[in-house]
């Protein structure tokens, strides 16, 4: 019997994990995937919002300028990649300006620390390429840009590492409640629980219905980035927004943690987890982009891509569901959802002491992890490296210098990868302009050899995205 | 303290480290980041290799084998399955940064480098192609290295985008192991690779070639299961209305390579747009003295003989870089009161190389490879000065931006060249391809 | 009169065979050419180039070729026949790795070093 079991292993369900890790209590999270963040927690904008564009008082405003103070906090705490490089909301013609001044004063009701409205030239003077059509901006210096996946892993880690247990390749089929509390069935066996929190994304309301009346809908939204190499990374120092008007939201262009850039994203309604990208929308992102960074140079793309948002309503329905005790919703949570997680999982602790659950801390936590980057060390450092491990010496992504002893220690980890993009994922092995090309071969060498499987068992990323289908020349011995 | 580091032990490195000991050079190393020298020659396994420089018909490892042979007779060192992460150039040389598994992490100081790291593939992000984001895309090379390295195989219905050379024999290799090559695409109205593979990879096993085709969607949630091809317009615009579904398990890619200068860039070499390699003198000497580049690096090439030769040339200038002896034999670049020649790209030519002569230093020819950008029937490769006489021309039946072009500027000329010189191309009316 | 692209080497001649006046050869830009769009319209014949097992060296498999070309027909047939053979470290280039396969004449030889590991 568990005390809590949460059903999804994404941003959410990682930081509620790791708040309950702190306690004495039995956790479980079950997620369907073969990996942590195969959700929308691997497909955003990777970025922590300032706060000042959720309407004051809701749980978005609350838990956005909560949130993002918590994950700079946890992503130095857990080595996450993390840089607090600010934002600027940029108007392009004299009807933005009163949007930025109401933005600036949801910001200042929201609490969010140090925001400026700039002039023309001050904000051609933060941001040289922004375009000369430019009016004005908002800055906020406390948006920051991070690794979502990686924070969502480091989460999920710590929690593991603290006690929580993480059932992989466990999609829940069905849930009722029975006496003692809870029996989530899942395509791994039945697990009972005193609560669930249901932290499924898209799926909120899927998980929801198994056990309730049906509450509220998730209006998937599928957003379309490019993603340009690091050519292209200086192009803007701060996140740059555009000033929302009638013409929609607009597109950011934002440095990413791993020095590219990030272009996106749209907004089109979709059915369920649809990634797939299309002409119109990338065609739609680059052109609107032009409009605030024009000198973006989309000739040096390396990768697009599409990530779901599961949108409901104008709020995060953050509660225990009516005609469920014990079983909380944790759902709708689409931006500003990576800011807001950390908070989010405190908040989701305060819903599950409110429905009866004892917290009591543990005596020994330990918020603590550490990465080898082998790129990111002086000379000395990494002499030392090699002459202690030789697996560091050896090159295996040439496009972002990843060595076979990062990939090692991940495949040795806490939440050991079990694909290539898994592995990707965990040291960025693949990420580069050559997309794997030259170190994906290398990459299914090590995970075989790690992981004791065959090269046909191997995946690109999910369960059934296989690589590899059958060796050429049969068997046998003839010579 | 090296006399000369040769970063990458593929075929541009071994030609040019040989041709750097055959010099005079005793203290060079090749620094290959593979477990074993050849480069990408080892897994293309197909013939066709060598007929200029050898005069006989090689494959792609007997091509390797061959200069690994000859390294072998000479006291070259050879540092394998270690990378150069970085090259800090100074007043006496530069200092290259390297790792390997065996050798750690080292700090070799040297006279000249010679860049010859090769290139990488364009991949799906670079060209954009819209739709699901499942496994099954791969670029021609990767499967390339599957098939024939590993011995295994990446799918068993396959479609092809691209008509450059490897995907072309990936796609006789698929269906000679077995896989049904459904279709080979092509954006362009012509093919990207050379008429023999377009012959003996596809005629030969009746694989349709759609010219003025793409990919404009891939479908398949884990794996590919479908990719739809749509007919283009001159603009290369899909036309809705023209598409055609196929039912496959793979994509290969073969839509284009790119030199691969992340090295040299940040050591600071000034790199051309047109070619992405460093801009170089005639004897393969980039922007930063002492330090060259040939092969795919400054360039991409059709053909491993053409690689070898300008490889060659980079590594005997190199060699006489270091011993000081460039101006008698002609090579180097211009001092103060010496001319300079830039050759410019006029109609009809996508790059050339050198981008830069030092007309002085020129020994009595100066082979300058280029590129056309469209494809001409018989045509004239005309250079120009520049007060716009005409000072070269050269015939050709038929010229075509997949194969790599050469002509040889005579000295004499260029010294009668007024200003910078263009190359360009002037089709002769009337007369068909 | 039948037109055809030389694929002798990289040049991809366009030849044109008079079939009726002795498969006659013009457009060639060399004496191989003529050859080529003869036996092209007679017997044509390719190169076949594929890998093999390889036990105990530094990669799973070893490239092969056939050290000459064999009739076009039969090109399937040699493959059929690599299929199942194992080499085993260490091998040298040129190494015979089937004689006279499927009979055409041509061994199918070993093209490079695959030295023991």
């Amino acid at each position: 019997m568990y005390d809590v079991v949460i059903v999804g292993c994404g941003v959410v369900g990682a930081a509620t994990a790791f708040e309950l890790s702190k306690y004495k209590l039995k956790a479980a999270v079950l997620e369907r995937e073969n990996d942590v963040a195969m959700g929308t927690t691997k497909a955003n904008s990777a970025i922590l919002h300032a706060g000042y564009d959720p309407e004051p008082g809701t749980l978005m405003a609350r838990l956005n300028v909560r949130g993002s103070a918590l994950a700079g906090e946890l992503c130095r705490a857990l080595d996450v990649p993390y840089k607090q490089c600010g934002s600027l909301v940029v108007g392009l013609s004299e009807e933005d300006r009163p949007r930025l001044e109401e933005l600036y004063r949801r910001g200042k009701a929201n609490g969010v620390p140090g925001l400026r409205l700039l002039d023309r030239e001050e904000a051609l003077a933060l941001e040289p390429n922004l375009s000369p059509e430019t009016v004005g901006a908002l800055y906020a210096p406390s948006a920051a840009i991070c690794s979502p996946w990686e924070f969502c892993l480091a989460l999920a880690e710590t929690a593991v590492n603290n006690g929580a247990e993480l059932h992989l390749d466990t999609a829940v089929t069905g849930m009722e409640r029975g006496e003692d509390g809870w029996t989530v069935h899942t395509l791994k066996g039945d697990f009972k629980a005193r609560y669930v929190v249901s932290a499924a994304g898209v799926d909120g309301a899927a998980v929801h219905d198994m056990v309730a009346p049906h509450a509220f809908d998730i209006s998937p939204s599928r957003g379309q980035y490019y993603l340009l190499d690091k050519s292209e990374g200086d192009r803007v120092g701060h996140v740059i927004f555009q000033c929302p008007n009638e013409k929609g939201k607009g597109v950011l262009v934002a440095p990413t943690v791993h020095g590219n850039l990030i272009v996106g994203p749209d907004a089109q309604p979709v059915e369920g987890n649809d990634t797939a990208t299309n002409a119109d929308g990338m065609a739609f992102v680059k052109a609107t982009a032009l409009r605030s960074v024009p000198s973006v140079d989309f000739r040096a793309s390396i990768r697009n891509f599409a990530g779901v948002r599961a949108k409901s309503g104008d709020d995060f329905i953050l509660r225990e569901a009516e005609g469920a005790p014990g079983f909380i919703d944790l759902a709708g949570v689409c931006s500003p959802g990576l800011s807001a997680a950390a908070a989010i999982g405190e908040y989701a602790a305060g819903l599950l002491k409110r429905a009866g659950l004892k917290l009591v801390k543990k005596d020994a936590f330990t918020v603590k992890r550490r990465r080898i980057r082998f790129k990111e060390l002086p000379p000395a450092e990494r002499a030392a490296l090699v002459e202690r491990d030789p697996a560091y010496g050896r090159v295996i992504c040439r496009c972002e210098t990843v060595t076979e002893g990062e990939i090692l220690a991940a495949l040795r980890g806490p939440i050991p990868p079990r694909s290539v993009d898994g592995v990707k994922r965990r040291v960025n092995a693949g990420m580069g302009r050559c997309q794997g090309g030259f170190c994906g071969p290398r990459v299914v060498e090590l995970l075989c050899g790690e992981l004791g499987l065959s090269r046909r068992e191997i995946t690109q990323d999910q369960a059934g995205s296989w690589l590899l289908c059958r060796e050429t020349k049969g068997g046998g011995e003839r010579v | 303290m090296y006399e000369l580091i040769v970063i990458g032990g593929g075929p541009a490195g071994l030609a040019a480290a040989c041709a750097a000991w055959d010099r005079g050079l005793r203290r060079i190393l090749i620094v290959e980041r593979d477990k074993e020298l050849g480069g990408i020659l080892n897994q293309c396994i197909h013939n066709g290799f060598g007929l200029h420089h050898f005069k006989e018909e090689l494959t792609g490892p007997e091509y390797a084998g061959r200069f690994i042979q000859l390294l072998k007779q000479t006291g070259v060192e050879v540092r394998l399955d270690t990378m150069a992460l970085d090259i800090l150039p100074d007043a006496e040389g530069a200092a290259v940064h390297m790792v390997g598994r065996a050798s750690g992490y080292r700090v070799e100081r040297t006279r000249a480098i010679i860049l010859a790291m090769g290139c990488r593939e364009r991949t799906r992000g670079a060209i954009g192609i819209p739709g699901t984001r499942p496994a099954g895309v791969f670029t021609a090379g990767a499967a390339q290295r599957y098939v024939n390295m590993e011995g295994w195989m990446p799918g068993n219905r396959v479609v092809i985008l691209g008509s450059g050379d490897i995907g072309l024999i990936m796609a006789r290799r698929m269906t000679l192991e077995g896989a049904k090559v459904l279709a080979c695409v092509e954006v362009m109205p012509y093919s990207g690779g050379l008429n023999r593979n377009i012959v003996q990879c596809l005629h030969d096993y009746d694989i349709p070639l759609y010219l003025s085709h793409t990919v404009t969607d891939i479908r398949g949630k884990d794996r590919v299961e479908q990719v739809v091809v749509s007919k283009v317009d001159e603009k290369r615009s899909p036309i809705p209305g023209t598409e055609m579904v196929f039912d496959c398990d793979t994509l290969l890619l073969s839509v284009g390579l790119i030199p691969e200068n992340e090295l040299s860039r940040q050591a600071g070499v000034e790199i051309d747009p047109r070619t992405n390699g460093p801009e170089v003198w005639q004897d393969m000497e980039t922007s930063i003295p002492g330090v060259f580049a040939c092969g795919n690096v400054a360039h991409v090439h059709d053909l491993v003989d053409f690689v070898t030769e300008e490889s060659q040339r980079a590594g005997e200038a190199a060699a006489d870089y270091v011993i000081g002896r460039r101006w008698e034999k002609g090579a180097g670049r211009p001092t103060s009161d010496e001319r300079t020649i830039r050759l410019k790209n006029g109609d009809g030519i996508g790059y050339t190389l050198p981008q830069r002569i030092a007309v002085d230093r020129v020994d009595k020819l100066c082979t300058v490879a280029f590129r056309v950008s469209r494809i001409c029937g018989p045509s004239r490769i005309v250079a120009t000065d520049g007060a716009g006489e005409r000072i070269a021309a050269f015939n050709r039946d038929r010229l075509a931006p997949g194969e790599m072009e050469r002509v040889a500027l005579p000295r004499v000329l260029l010294e009668k060249a007024a200003g910078d010189v263009t190359l360009s191309v002037e089709e002769k009316e009337g007369e068909s391809a | 009169m039948k037109e055809l692209i030389c694929i002798v080497c990289p040049q991809g001649c366009r030849l044109k065979v008079d079939e009726e006046h002795g498969f006659a050869v013009t457009g060639n830009g060399c004496p191989r050419g003529a050859e080529y769009g003869r036996v092209e319209l007679t017997a044509p014949t390719r190169t076949v180039t594929s890998t093999v097992r390889c036990e105990g060296g530094a990669h799973p498999r070893c490239p092969v070729k056939t050290d000459r070309p064999v009739p076009k027909g039969s090109v399937f047939s040699v493959m059929e026949a690599l299929e199942g053979v194992a080499l085993a470290a260490p091998v040298k280039v040129g190494q015979v790795v089937v004689e006279n396969v499927c009979g055409t004449g041509a061994n199918v030889v070993a093209t490079r070093d695959l030295p023991s590991v």
